[in-house]
């Protein structure tokens, strides 16, 4: 009789996944067991806790991870301190996403549409919003989403790599067809999000069954000792092993967002609900960036000291798309005319500063690529949570430019994305303006903020890599890259604000057929591609900053606050990164 | 037969898949362009699976299968609800946004 050996698993170091996944599952529960009225409060709190709590165990494992490595479950979990600090890292920056998620300012309706299946412009839809209904689900979607992102980096084996894509990615795809406003864009956004996102996938597991084929595992650092001993049954035929290297690059650098491939990324930003284009900009970003350092760096192991050649082309394939990629960022970011967009070309720029850093293949990069996904990452939640308040308002036909920022009860419509709206914005909202600009020179990467020692760490990898020149082309990407932030600070800063109501400005016809209730009249069915008679009546739209309820404001805040004191006094969080530069176990 | 074979077929039915998601224009259609790569790729896990003599790549083609399950959910639900807005599964047709 045989006896049944139970498996010994390390609890305490899934611990931080288990709290989020945990959570996620929760929160389904919630959804059916707990009355509407405290679902939504219900859903916000266990959201926050879990992400406080997954950062919290984050924080008491450190101490003994950095001492010593460990693999839980046979390697499907590998906890090295570069794991464990992306998981804190993604767990830090979607609780401040959760914030900006969770925010329905003074306006009283969060970026969600009430139901999120209707469709729109019909009487359902219609009646989902007049009796209030909201979509609570988006709570535990982010869960599963932010759990997927900090599995995604933490393990050695190439199929739970895989699982954890399509954990983080299938909650986003869902997550983008959500938008209250403008909902033809949002369900256009997750369409596209979603087959290049799909294409992405099956890719990289394609690459997944080449590498399997050639080494016989899915195990990354097993692959690269089986490689280095040799006498595999396919020995002769580098080729799969090359190919499947390069398929899993390729959906690894999808995700990333880098040239050629970013085609998803201006649209799903621009279309996806404004909180959770933030969440999705900084969150998948720190996944894909780490999974990627992950994967190159341990399969260089094997590769590199087999055959140096390959290595020098995987290289050369890694240099070409960064240089690619902050080509096309700053310069087709430069001539953008929607603030959202703008910040999809700059979040593509930065996939390629980050690839600089990446490309140089030497083991500090990973304490580097950490601190500048922290600066990326708390300078685009704390960009795109102004970006929620900065509104339309539509104000009669009559009405001039008397109108105060406030004092009109006009109904408030989507954000008010275009540049040329942002004009005076200083005088509205001083504050926000100035956290705004803040943001926008950390990106740009000025002195005394965090993005400028981030791009430091970034170049200086380059360097020490042997690719000075990409440092140098990096350098000057970034001054092109200054010339875009500065063009919309002056805007937002200096442009007079007369031309703040802009005349005959048609909606779009989602707007209206959103109207907030008030005033009624939803555009046509089925035809709000077209412009419909009743918007046409020469409707006007101001611009006006609507109230954050607080928790937008705190976390605007609190990435204002990081992102200065990263550039003021970065030594304490360059000290954690640096403990963190060990990734093989 | 040699497991070369095998593996060309994989690889054409990859190639296969991946052209209909770059050519074809119906949503549809693209997403089947996705599975079919899905299904090259569990034809490669097989294969090698049997080559190595282990059932690693067996149990990777399950997890295949069920991504996959999971996608079609997720991916159907996106596409019916943009073709009840628009009565059209086109991807040309979903041009609102400027590519």
């Amino acid at each position: 009789m045989t006896t049944f050996v139970p498996p010994e698993i390390d609890w305490l170091a899934l611990a931080p996944l288990l709290v989020v996944l945990g959570a996620g599952v929760v929160g389904i529960l919630v959804e059916a067991f707990v009355p509407a009225r405290a679902r939504r409060t219900t859903q916000i709190v266990l959201t926050l806790a879990a992400l406080a709590g997954g950062f919290a165990v984050v924080a008491v494992l450190w101490p003994q991870i950095v001492a010593q490595p460990v693999q839980v479950l046979g390697g499907s979990v590998t906890l090295t301190p570069f794991a464990l600090g992306t998981q804190g890292l993604v767990a830090a920056l979607a609780f401040l996403g959760v914030l900006v998620v969770a925010d329905r300012t003074s306006t009283g309706q969060d970026a969600f549409a009430p139901s999120a299946s209707a469709v729109p412009g019909t009487s359902y839809e219609d009646l989902a919003r007049r009796s209030g209904l909201e979509q609570t689900e988006i709570y535990p979607l982010l869960l599963f989403a932010a759990g997927g992102m900090m599995l995604f980096a933490s393990t050695d084996d190439l199929i739970v790599m895989f699982i954890a894509l399509e954990v983080l990615s299938l909650p986003l795809y869902v997550l983008c067809a959500t938008a209250r406003r403008r909902r033809l864009l949002s369900q256009e956004a997750a369409a596209k999000y979603f087959l290049l996102g799909a294409f992405a996938s099956a890719l990289f597991i394609f690459g997944v069954a080449l590498i399997y084929g050639f080494a016989g595992t899915v195990r990354l650092l097993v692959i690269a000792q089986r490689v280095q001993q040799g006498g595999l049954p396919l020995e002769g035929m580098t080729v799969l092993l090359v190919a499947g290297v390069l398929l899993v690059t390729v959906g690894l650098l999808f995700k990333v967002g880098a040239v050629p491939f970013h085609a998803w990324t201006p649209d799903v930003y621009t279309g996806a609900p404004t909180p959770i284009t933030g969440f999705m900009a900084a969150c998948t970003k720190v996944a894909a960036v780490a999974a990627l350092v992950v994967v190159l760096y341990r399969i260089t192991i094997g590769v590199g000291a087999v055959s140096p050649e390959t290595m020098q082309q995987l290289q050369a394939v890694i240099v070409v798309v960064a240089v690619l990629t902050m080509a096309v960022g700053t310069v087709v970011g430069s001539v953008q005319s929607d603030v959202k967009r703008l910040l999809a070309y700059s979040s593509i720029a930065h996939a390629g500063f980050l690839l600089v850093g990446v490309a140089g293949f030497r083991p500090e990069v990973q304490a580097s690529t950490l601190f500048y996904l922290l600066a990326y990452g708390v300078a685009t939640i704390g960009a795109f949570g102004v970006v929620t308040l900065v509104r339309e308002r539509r104000v009669g036909a009559t009405s001039g430019e008397d109108n105060g920022p406030v004092e009109d009860d006009g109904v408030v419509l989507g954000e008010a994305t275009e540049i040329a709206q942002w004009a005076g914005l200083g005088r509205k909202a001083p504050w926000l303006t100035a956290a705004f600009a803040l943001f926008l020179l950390s990106m740009a990467g000025i002195p005394l903020t965090a993005g400028f020692i981030a791009k430091f760490g970034a170049f200086s990898g380059a360097t020490n890599g042997g690719l000075w020149w990409l440092a140098v082309l990096g350098v000057l990407a970034s001054v092109v890259a200054v010339a875009f932030y500065l063009r919309l600070l002056v805007v937002m800063v200096f442009r007079r604000a007369d031309d703040e109501t802009v005349p005959e400005r048609v909606p779009d016809a989602e707007d209206l057929g959103e109207g907030a209730g008030a005033s009624g009249a939803p555009a046509g069915v089925g035809t709000a591609t077209l412009v419909t008679p009743q918007v046409t009546a020469s409707q006007q739209v101001a611009v006006t900053v609507v109230r954050s309820r607080g928790p937008a404001a705190v976390a605007i805040a609190v990435c204002a606050v990081v992102t200065v004191i990263l550039g003021v006094f970065p030594s304490p969080v360059l000290g954690l990164v640096e403990q963190a530069s060990k990734f093989v176990p | 037969m040699d497991v070369t074979n095998y593996v060309v077929l994989a690889a054409v039915l990859f190639a296969i898949g991946a052209t209909t998601v770059l050519l074809r224009r119906n949503a549809i259609v693209v997403f089947m362009g996705v599975e079919l790569m899905l299904n090259a790729t569990n034809l490669a896990f097989v294969t090698f699976a049997r080559m190595h003599g282990d059932l690693t790549g067996q149990v990777l083609a399950f997890f295949v299968m069920v991504v996959a399950a999971a996608e079609v959910v997720v991916g159907l639900a996106i596409i019916v609800t943009i073709f009840r807005t628009r009565r059209s599964a086109s991807v040309d047709d979903v041009n609102l946004l400027r590519g």
